[in-house]
């Protein structure tokens, strides 16, 4: 079958840096001009038949992006199991909405605080649980993601089951307008945030936290035996997962302006994962495929309407049965190697 | 360097797989603990390396009481192992592998080049190999990296776990000559072998465990003639080394 990632891998070892830059703003300005190709007639095949595109693409399309690249690290860089990453999406996107109603805070100023609070919360959660082996972390995430929800709906002081309405929108920045009839403002602002995970996490694949959480995905016995100190990574690649997930929480709530209990149950989790895993676990640019097939087609297939969940939970165990690591998996060199011997 | 173990039990939930176990080790030796199946000698290694909790007892590591010291810290104290069935990570490289041998590093630049000089000098063939992936090296190679990985820490106690294990006859003889090799430029070993034979000519001292007890403790050379262990441990099973 078709390596399209090793072809793609190829093309660009081929490149020189000119060829390479050129590429990637090119690339990018097209990914930028996304929201527009709805209105013109060779690109229009691409609008949803009944949620508006442009919203389509910043929920669930840029989201599911984000949290997967956001997953992606907890699951597919250092193999923690995370069930429940709904949780950290949830708290930030509450934080936006009552710091935005209660106190007037700014979107730009909820965001580092919804991020921090997610990751404090990943860090408490992680102390404890993260020393425990395998199913054990998956169990207590699990239900960490229920337990928000429920705070959420049992306390009246948040909204309880009918949540909170009248989330601010972003105010006007460096002359970006936000609002209903702005949405690709929003998504601007998820392809940026995504283009800095991507380059973090190149980063840190490349460096000394990337080696360590490799090694603890692959045997996390021989990884301490090796001087890693283990819960101290795998606490950092959580709670990094965990700010990913509140960065995304926070841009959720004040773009729809409205966030309810509802919004974050136990499907988001798996949905999130499936897009990890669907794509191609481990690997930035599968995730990246899989979040955007996982989020969009969905929405693209509405007409069939009730159908398609149906018909697309068939497509889905067909294609995993094809390609079982996912649509681009990430790189197996074992395997690479002994081919070239 | 010294290492002593003091009436030491290991627990795997309520089973008790070390039962009041006391063993010494001693600058420049090698010290082999043998036994059969299921004895405890994986369990006595990975307690003294950290990946196991002490039940009760002490490990006293150069005067200091190591018990509560977590696994990755003990390397730093000069506690190195290459485990059961060699944990080589398949998906990095031969140097990546090595690279990682020693995660902690305060010069990094030098030190790794001398340290990656010394395992090559050992190890040749993972020079010729060090950019092949861990996993596809062949079992002997295997076992050559995860030794030559933990010496990348520069340990003082080499730990190594059933380093024959699985290895035709010619290389047992190749590794059991590269671990008397490491041993005379002054690295102490505790190896835990099924290869009774080959582990007693090779060390100097010799524990031998029963579910979880030392039943005999007494020069390696001395074991290699006793008529109880010869029956037991060397009798017709004296070459297999399988497991
Ligand atoms: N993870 C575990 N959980 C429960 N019991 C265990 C575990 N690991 C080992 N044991 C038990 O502890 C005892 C000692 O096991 P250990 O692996 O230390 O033996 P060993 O001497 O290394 O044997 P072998 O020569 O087969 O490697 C055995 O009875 C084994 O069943
Ligand atoms: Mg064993």
């Amino acid at each position: 079958m078709l390596n399209i990632r090793d072809k793609g891998a190829e093309i660009w070892e081929g490149w020189n840096r000119p060829t390479r830059s050129t590429f990637v703003i090119g690339l990018i300005a097209v990914v930028m001009m996304l929201p527009y190709a709805g209105n013109f007639s060779f690109t229009n095949i691409l609008n949803t038949p009944i949620s508006s595109y442009q919203a389509v693409l910043v929920y669930p399309v840029g989201m599911f992006v984000l949290m997967a690249l956001g997953l992606n690290i907890v699951v597919g860089k250092s193999g923690l199991l995370d069930l429940g990453y709904v949780a950290f999406f949830a708290i930030g996107a509450y934080t936006a909405a009552i710091m935005g109603t209660h106190f007037h805070w700014n979107t730009w100023e909820c965001l580092p605080l919804g991020m921090a609070l997610a990751m404090l919360s990943g860090v408490l959660l992680g102390l404890p649980t993260l020393r425990l082996r395998g199913d054990y972390l998956a169990i207590v995430t699990l239900g960490f993601g229920e337990i928000v929800r429920i705070v959420a709906v049992n306390n009246p002081s948040i909204g309880g089951p009918n949540g909170i309405a009248n989330v601010p929108n972003p105010p006007k920045t460096l002359g970006v307008s936000f609002g209903l009839d702005h949405m690709e403002s929003f998504f601007w602002v998820v392809v940026i945030m995504i283009l800095l995970i991507i380059w973090m996490v190149r980063r840190f694949t490349a460096r000394r936290p990337g080696r360590a959480w490799e090694a603890i995905r692959q045997d996390e016995d021989v990884a301490a035996l090796m001087g890693v100190s283990t819960l101290k990574y795998k606490i950092w690649s959580f709670s990094i997962g965990a700010a990913i997930g509140g960065a995304a929480g926070v841009i959720f709530a004040s773009k729809s302006m409205y966030v309810a209990p509802d919004m974050f149950s136990f499907n988001i989790s798996v949905l999130i994962l499936s897009c990890v895993v669907f794509g191609g676990m481990g690997n930035i640019w599968g995730v990246i495929l899989g979040g955007t097939l996982l989020a969009y087609i969905p929405e693209r297939i509405r007409f069939i309407s009730n159908a398609r969940q149906f018909v697309f939970g068939v497509a889905l165990v067909l294609i995993m049965n094809i390609r079982p690591d996912g649509l681009l998996p990430r790189k197996k060199r074992e395997k690479i190697t002994k081919a070239g011997e | 360097m010294n290492l002593q173990i003091n009436d030491l039990h290991v627990f795997y939930g309520k089973i008790e797989a070390i039962k009041g176990i006391s063993i010494t080790v001693n600058q420049g030796e090698i010290v082999t603990l043998i036994g059969a199946n299921g004895a405890g000698k994986t369990t006595m290694l990975k307690t003294v390396s950290g990946l196991r909790p002490v039940g009760s007892g002490s490990i006293i590591f150069d005067g200091q009481d190591i018990s509560k010291v977590s696994a990755h810290e003990r390397v730093e104290l000069g506690i190195s192992q290459a485990p059961e069935g060699r944990g080589i990570f398949p998906g990095m490289t031969v140097l990546e592998n090595l690279e990682i041998g020693k995660y902690f590093r305060k010069n990094r630049k030098a030190e790794m080049n001398e340290d990656l000089e010394n395992v090559y000098n050992l190890f040749p063939r993972l020079k010729e190999r060090s950019g092949q992936a861990g996993g596809t090296l062949s079992g002997g190679e295997q076992q050559m990296l995860a030794i030559g990985r933990a010496l990348m820490a520069r340990p003082k106690l080499l730990l190594l776990d059933e380093p024959s294990m699985g290895l035709a006859p010619m290389m047992i003889q190749n590794i059991f000559r590269i671990i008397t090799e490491i041993n005379r430029t002054g690295t102490t070993i505790l190896l835990v072998e099924q290869n009774a034979q080959q582990a007693l000519q090779r060390a100097h001292r010799a524990y031998v465990l029963e579910t979880g007890k030392v039943v005999k403790e007494a020069k390696a050379s001395d074991l290699l003639n006793d008529p109880a262990v010869r029956a037991a441990y060397l009798g017709t099973g004296a070459a297999e080394g399988h497991h």
